[in-house]
């Protein structure tokens, strides 16, 4: 089976060690795994602002260059990115025809890591292991735009020496939103201060989650309160040993 | 296009954090949204089926939004069949003075009012006043704000940010210098002052939750029983209803009902449920004249946008603002108008206008859990993601503070780096050079500049990883070769 590596932006910039985990994994689930270094970002920044000609700009590139690849799926270790290219594009196109095909034909191709490899390559255990008190995040993308809230679930319960606690509340978004946290900053950061105390009040080690930006902004607030939780990304759990 | 007066919605930063600094106000906040959040958790898990209610509400929703010019006559005409007598009004301006009309007809010097969110978007109250006719409050949470000289803080719970405290002092002030402290005590003064009023108002003015088409009939429901009173033992009865209120039969109360008690505060059924048809008939209780007053104030232009036309399903729950997880930071004033939460994020720029709202939609991490409430199920976020694109057309973003350029200038950049993997990887490389001034041990702590400026406000931000994942692909591929 070959997939296309959708990294997204912020993993290959600052969390190149969550796509070489989501590689990592994949390969040893048997997968054959391809970059195109072509691919910048899925456009959700413009999107998400509402500069719906700047997104499709960026997403039209996304289309053409996944309709062109030699790969059966293409993953991606964020369901926000997943989201916008499976849902999204859609919406975005849907007064362009051919476009609008080409959306429609990805939208049934794309995965985020954890459904694919739960509901595509039908594994549970990856062979991992992690001897971490941990507390998963639902990304709220990943949660309600793919309805993906079990399937790390049961990856995070196979993983050996780790121990999965659930959080408060734990539907509740982290606050960080795209554009959001640095629009509405003071409220962003109040509800990731929430998300860190109800992960903190459960005495979890870990905060794992499938995407780069929830972690990045629950990193960043962790970091400048001194505290000594830590984030880590899903991929990065099951890559380990 | 005509705008509402008091729009303060594109306040909301300013006014979010005034909640956010004062603790007492974001314990209120806090406190009530998640007690209101977890009943109707408990409420629906009761239910057999909710969700196909859901799916039945919107759909009976969507036939009459979808046709509502058909509705709309057949309901006037029921009205008027049952004796009532049906005004239409085309805006703020003509609704309020047409009841400012009718209270003079009917000689009323005071007018008693049920709640209702309608006549706070039309400003009813100060119209009244400036007609010198006295508007009295009668539900208690209401009653509160009209003597705070508030807007209602949530739809459902409008004085959902006074505690104890605050109440006490308002009626300490205003209403009776003999201090009372504990609930009871202060329902009781309340109900004195108002008991009165009932009695003697020559006026009743109302909302209505629904307006069926088939039969005329408003109905209402409350937990206090004010609405009941105020409707019926004035000698006039005016209903306000808002032109999307309508659903088609009878029997779609069954739905309904069953969804927006559960819902809102997690009630089965509220206390009281007012189905009110035409005025009294002879030897029965109620009203000698029913008079409903159907309002547009700018929901004929919601619904002549395919897209938006779906927040007109709402039925006022409140269940979105009390899911809401930055309702519940900021508070429903921040929002601005008299609707706040993420539905007040919509219909406030469609009924306000979005230039002076421009700045609601963007009020929102979208994480979706107000469309996981909508009884309804409206689709919120993709709404509100609509009216984000809408806004930057209509009314621009100004140059946030600090940033060099304009948002939308930054925009063009951006898709311009992102259209060709040398420009992005190149402008990556700039930015690890450029980092060096600014990053300390793998962090970046502050920044004049926005959005840095921002994001490092109350969080730090990683620095770039020293080389990307695209620079190391090669080790990557040469080690699968390996094995």
């Amino acid at each position: 089976m070959r997939v296309a590596l959708f990294v997204t932006c912020l993993a290959d910039q600052f969390y190149p060690g969550v796509s070489e985990a989501t590689v990592k994994v994949l390969r040893r689930l048997g997968v054959e795994v391809s970059f195109d270094p072509a691919q910048t970002c899925c456009g959700q920044p413009a999107f998400n602002t509402g500069y719906r000609e700047e997104a499709r700009l960026v997403a039209a590139r996304n289309l053409d260059l996944f309709a062109n690849a030699d790969a059966d799926y293409i993953v991606s270790p964020s369901g926000s990115c997943t989201s916008m290219m499976r849902v999204f594009y859609r919406e975005l196109f849907e007064h362009d025809p051919l476009r609008s095909a080409q959306a429609q034909a990805m939208a049934g191709r794309v995965f985020e890591f954890s459904e694919f490899v739960v509901k595509v390559l039908k594994v549970d255990d990856v062979g991992a292991r992690f001897a971490h008190r941990v507390a998963y995040h639902d990304s709220c993308h990943l949660l309600r735009e793919l309805g993906v809230a079990e399937e790390p679930r049961r990856l995070l319960r196979a993983v050996r020496d780790a121990e999965l606690v659930e959080l408060d509340d734990n539907r509740l978004c982290c606050g960080f939103g795209g554009t959001f946290a640095v629009k509405f900053p003071e409220v962003s950061a109040a509800m990731g201060a929430d998300k860190i105390k109800a992960a903190a009040a459960i005495g979890a080690e870990y905060l794992v989650a499938g995407d780069s930006g929830c972690l990045m902004h629950l990193a960043g607030l962790i970091h400048r309160q001194g505290a000594k939780i830590k984030t880590i990304h899903l991929a990065e759990v099951l890559a380990s040993h | 296009m005509d705008e509402a007066v008091g729009v303060e919605s594109n306040q909301i930063h300013e006014l979010g954090k005034r909640v956010m600094g004062n603790a007492r106000l974001a314990e209120a906040y806090r406190s009530s949204t998640l007690r209101l959040y977890d009943h109707r958790r408990q409420a629906i898990a009761e239910v057999p089926g909710f969700e196909a209610l859901r799916e039945r509400a919107r759909a009976l929703k969507r036939e009459v939004i979808t046709h509502l010019d058909y509705y709309l006559e057949q309901f006037a005409a029921s009205v008027e069949r049952r004796g009532g007598k049906v005004h239409w009004a085309v805006d703020a301006r003509e609704a309020c003075a047409l009841v400012i009309a009718l209270a003079r007809e009917c000689g009323a010097k005071e007018v008693v009012k049920a709640k209702s969110m309608v006549s706070e978007e039309i400003e009813l109250n100060h119209a009244l006043e400036t007609a010198g006719i006295r508007p009295v409050e009668s539900d208690l949470g209401e009653y509160i704000l009209q003597l705070a000289n508030e807007r209602p803080a949530h739809i459902v719970a409008p004085a959902i940010h006074k505690t104890r405290g605050d109440v006490a002092d308002l009626f300490e002030r205003h209403v009776d210098p003999h201090r009372a402290e504990e609930p009871e005590e202060l329902t009781a003064v309340a109900r004195q002052a108002l008991r009165t009023v009932f009695a003697e108002a020559g006026m009743g003015v109302s909302g209505a939750n629904f307006a069926v088409a088939e039969t005329g009939t408003i109905v209402t429901v409350e937990n206090e029983g004010n609405i009941r009173f105020s409707t019926t033992a004035p000698r006039v009865h005016v209903a306000l209803v808002g032109i999307e209120k309508l659903i088609p039969r009878f029997q779609d109360l069954a739905v309904f009902l069953r969804l927006l008690g559960r819902s809102g505060t997690g009630q089965k059924l509220t206390s009281y449920t007012s189905i009110l048809t035409g005025p009294r008939r002879l030897g029965e209780d109620g009203p000698d004249e029913m008079h409903v007053i159907l309002i547009d104030n700018g929901r004929t232009r919601a619904l002549a946008d395919e897209k938006m036309r779906e927040a007109l399903y709402c039925i006022r729950c409140g269940a979105c603002l009390n899911a809401c997880p930055v309702y519940r930071k900021i508070g429903g004033h921040a929002y601005g108008w008299v609707y706040s939460g993420p539905i007040g994020a919509l219909i406030t720029p469609e009924l306000a206008g979005l230039k002076q709202a421009r700045e609601l939609p963007f009020a929102s991490s979208l994480c979706g859990a107000c469309r996981e409430v909508c009884p309804v199920k409206i689709n919120i976020p993709d709404l509100l993601l609509h009216l984000r694109a809408q806004a930057q057309e209509t009314a621009a973003a100004t140059k946030p503070p600090g940033s060099p350029v304009r948002e939308h200038t930054a925009m063009r950049l951006w898709a311009w780096l992102m259209t060709s993997s040398r420009r992005y990887a190149w402008s990556a490389r700039w930015a690890r050079i450029g980092q060096h001034l600014v990053a300390r041990s793998g962090w970046i702590r502050s920044s004049r500049f926005f959005p840095l400026s921002a994001w490092t406000r109350d969080r730090d931000l990683p620095a770039l990883a020293p080389r990307s994942f695209r620079q190391r692909w090669k080790d990557l591929e040469s080690e699968e070769k390996d094995t």
